[in-house]
């Protein structure tokens, strides 16, 4: 593959789009196709061959607004069509070329799509994610060839660094210092590991661009095989993701069949192969040695660090293991230049960062921002604010290891120090608004199940601890609890997280920690009157009783 | 072959002591008459750092480093014994303690018992958290050995040195987090065992009262179920 070939597929498939004056993109990805959006592109196919329309009707990725599902676009105008059924087919095949019907437009003036940047979405919902032509014509694995022609390993490390891309999958390791690493280590074999195992609740920012743009996550991995010398890739993904698995199967074989992936890529002597493995649903081997036991397979559990995997990873080699996102940014990164992708963010913090917007917001969905957006423009501009009739609480980030962010701390520039400082975390992006009618012991509570049954059981502390912890939130939301079991509680949670073997442990407590930190009247509230101000708990039917 | 490992010199509680560089911190900390207290540890066996009684404090670092795995350095200054670690391993034996249904007056590894030697050292009275008194079962099928799941804190001693020095891989876990439980084979009754060799291996390095040796427990108290004369006057039919 040269790069007039590439120009070549690119021209052609923007030639094959163009001989059709008009386009309807159905989003195919697993939020809309949950509300059979298959059944209305479908439709929208049988109704534009009756009418014998010039239209292109096309399954696309993720649009961004989930909760407005089932979405269309109709190109070239970019009408975004919301809350589409299959019986609104014949009428929008019929006004193809004038405007819309009101009940099913959605404009693209609001500030859910004004006050978004998007990078690892730039291709999402606008070409179709199982046929690779497209994702060329969006100028896909041009930075792969650039990379493999015009660059040393060396370079490409350097402009990864000069980035300042930090790994997204929520610990915020310099991405381009992890590269130099294991380019470093000396090694014959070294791998490379996309670390696909999504497993945070409220989080789906990788399923949708694995979903979405899968080429554009391969992409990112052969580049960062040729950066740190390794010649196999593999893909730990979830189970619990079909759909993403499927388009990867179909994305890794077109990748094949053109050459970006197999032996001597684009003429050149690098040789790089991308594998898939799937997960077995355990939340832990989202945790690097957790999914490198796995991948070898064994048990999936942790192992002490050091030695890290850039040192000694899968099979004891020298591993490179990156989160989706940290991968999506990469093609871009070498497209427009480290120095680019470096003047967006905020000083510590570059780039942009995908969330997944969800719980009591109007617009659910994904959206992608800079680095150093404040949180009220996130939850109230782009996400509409809570739904009438109940007040903002507080939002919740970075899954079971994040935190509780109140209302306080609105105008928070969201980066890895800033949420840090105020007891959450950043996390893969999963961000769950949560209004007056959540209790916040409850919150801690639910957090601490999920740390509790995900705990692989190697460590004591975070194995029993959690199980401890979880048993004396458990007696504050029933009402059976004494002032004794807070102190209980905030020792262990010192002590889970100072012990614990890994991140699930160490992190566990922060859901308990941060509640505590803003919400400790609630908790007191439970313990002393045995009430529970936002009515979930079943303490308030004691008190009721005692009264 | 690799070179010799550089000889590096370190502080361990404001002791100077010197150690090979391949060597971990308690390797270094035990040879120098220095005890740091272990219960998943066992010489020979790989590491695993699980039960985190060995967690040290290394001065420049917030985060605590298990002794077992953490490799000596240059310079480093060890803490072993800090009232900050001393409690932490005081809440670590009382979680264990609680966590299935330990009662040393009926065990059969009564005063032979590392954990409870282990509370003993840490000054354990009473256990503060909540007892989750768990239903477990015994496994007594084995003609030899016996198992009681209800005192094992899953330590995995008996699955290491069954796998890396029997060779035969005969113990595993089964499930995750408080559910996990130690299996022989594919979860049958060990006396079912089609790779146990009965070599007891596993019931020598068990640290508690889990795995047993049958013949060790009723054997020093003979029974003489015929004393009651009346008994066997009732069986013969005499009376």
């Amino acid at each position: 593959m040269t790069f007039e070939e590439l120009e070549q597929i690119a021209t052609d498939a923007r030639a094959a789009k163009e001989t059709f004056p008009r386009a309807l993109n159905v989003c195919v990805a697993a939020g809309c196709l949950s509300l059979h959006s298959d059944a209305i592109k479908s439709a929208l196919e049988k109704e534009v061959r009756r009418r014998g329309a010039n239209c292109r009707v096309a399954g696309t990725g993720c649009m961004g607004l989930c909760s407005l599902g089932p979405l269309v676009t109709r190109e070239p105008d970019g009408h975004l069509l919301k809350n589409v059924a299959e019986s609104d087919a014949p009428e929008i095949v019929a006004k193809l070329n004038s405007a819309m019907p009101e009940r099913l437009l959605y404009s693209r003036d609001q500030p859910f799509f004004q006050r978004q940047t998007a990078i690892v979405l730039e291709n999402s919902g606008r070409i179709d994610p199982e046929k690779i032509e497209e994702y060329i014509a969006a100028y896909g694995y041009q930075a792969l060839l650039h990379a493999l022609t015009d660059l040393t390993p060396a370079q490409i490390v350097q402009e990864v660094s000069k980035s300042g891309l930090r790994g997204r999958g929520g610990a915020g390791y310099p991405t381009g210092l992890k590269w130099g690493t294991v380019a470093k280590t000396i090694g014959t074999t070294k791998y490379v590991i996309c670390n696909a195992d999504e497993g945070d609740p409220g989080a789906f920012m990788d399923r949708s661009v694995l979903e979405s743009d899968p080429h554009r996550v391969l992409e990112g991995m052969i580049v960062a095989g040729y950066a740190v010398g390794a010649n196999l890739g593999y893909i730990y993904v979830r189970a619990e993701y079909p759909l993403a698995i499927k388009r990867l199967q179909v994305a890794i074989r077109d990748a094949r069949r053109l050459g970006f992936l197999g032996s001597q890529i684009c003429n050149t002597k690098f040789s790089f192969d991308i594998e898939i493995r799937i997960g077995g649903g355990a939340f832990v081997c989202g945790e690097e040695t957790a999914l490198i036991a796995s991948i070898e397979g064994r048990r999936g559990t942790p192992r002490p660090r050091p030695p890290f995997p850039a040192q000694s990873g899968l099979w004891e080699m020298p591993t490179l293991i990156n989160n989706v996102e940290s991968f999506a940014n990469i093609p871009t990164i070498l497209r427009r230049g480290g120095e680019w992708y470096a003047s967006l963010g905020t000083n510590k913090s570059k780039g942009t960062k995908v969330f997944a917007l969800c719980g009591k917001v109007r617009n659910v969905g994904l959206i992608e921002v800079p680095m150093g957006t404040p949180l009220r423009q996130i939850i109230f501009d782009i996400g509409g604010g809570v739904p009438e009739g109940h007040r903002f609480k507080a939002v919740q980030t970075g899954g079971p290891s994040g935190g509780c962010i109140p209302e306080q701390f609105l105008d928070l520039p969201v980066d890895y120090e800033s949420l840090k400082e105020v007891g959450s975390i950043m996390g893969s992006g999963g961000m769950i608004v949560m209004d007056d009618s959540a209790c916040m012991v409850n919150v801690a509570r639910y957090f601490m199940e999920f740390c509790m049954s995900e705990s692989c059981g190697k460590c004591i502390p975070c194995r029993a601890g959690t199980a401890q912890m979880f048993e004396l939130l458990t007696r504050m939301t029933n009402g059976t609890a004494k002032l004794n079991d807070l102190d209980l509680l905030e020792e262990l949670c010192d002590m889970v997280s100072s012990t614990s073997l890994c991140g699930l442990g160490q992190s566990a407590p922060n859901p308990v920690l941060s509640t505590l930190r803003y919400f400790r009247e609630e908790y007191m509230e439970h313990i002393v009157r045995k009430h529970c101000r936002a009515g979930v708990c079943e303490c308030n039917k004691l008190a009721e009783v005692s009264a | 072959m690799s070179p010799a490992p550089a000889v590096k010199t370190l502080l361990i509680d404001g002791k100077d002591v010197s150690a090979s560089g391949d060597q971990t911190i308690l390797g270094a900390a035990r040879e120098n008459g220095i005890s740091i207290p272990t219960l998943c540890h066992l010489d020979g066996l790989t590491e695993v750092g699980a039960c985190r009684l060995c967690l040290v404090e290394l001065k420049g670092s917030t985060r605590l480093q298990p002794a077992c795995v953490m490799l000596v350095e240059e310079g480093m200054e060890v803490t072993t014994h800090t009232p900050r670690l001393q409690k932490y391993r005081r809440m670590i034996l009382e979680l264990l303690f609680a966590e299935r249904n330990h009662v040393c007056s009926v065990c059969v590894a009564n005063n032979m018992c590392e954990l409870q030697d282990q509370a003993e050292a840490h000054g354990i009275t009473h256990v503060r958290f909540p007892y989750r008194s768990p239903s477990l079962p015994v496994d007594a099928s084995h003609e030899r050995f016996a198992l009681d799941h209800n005192r094992c804190i899953l330590c995995t001693r008996c699955v290491r040195v069954c796998n890396e020095i029997e060779g035969a891989h005969t113990w595993d876990l089964l499930g995750r987090g408080v559910n996990s439980l130690l299996i022989s084979d594919l979860h049958e009754p060990w006396g079912e065992s089609d790779t146990c060799t009965s070599c007891g291996k596993c019931v020598q390095v068990c640290p508690t009262g889990a795995l047993f040796d049958k013949s060790k427990v009723g054997g020093k108290v003979r029974k003489n179920p015929d004393f009651l004369s009346y008994l066997n006057e009732m069986r013969e039919g005499l009376r």
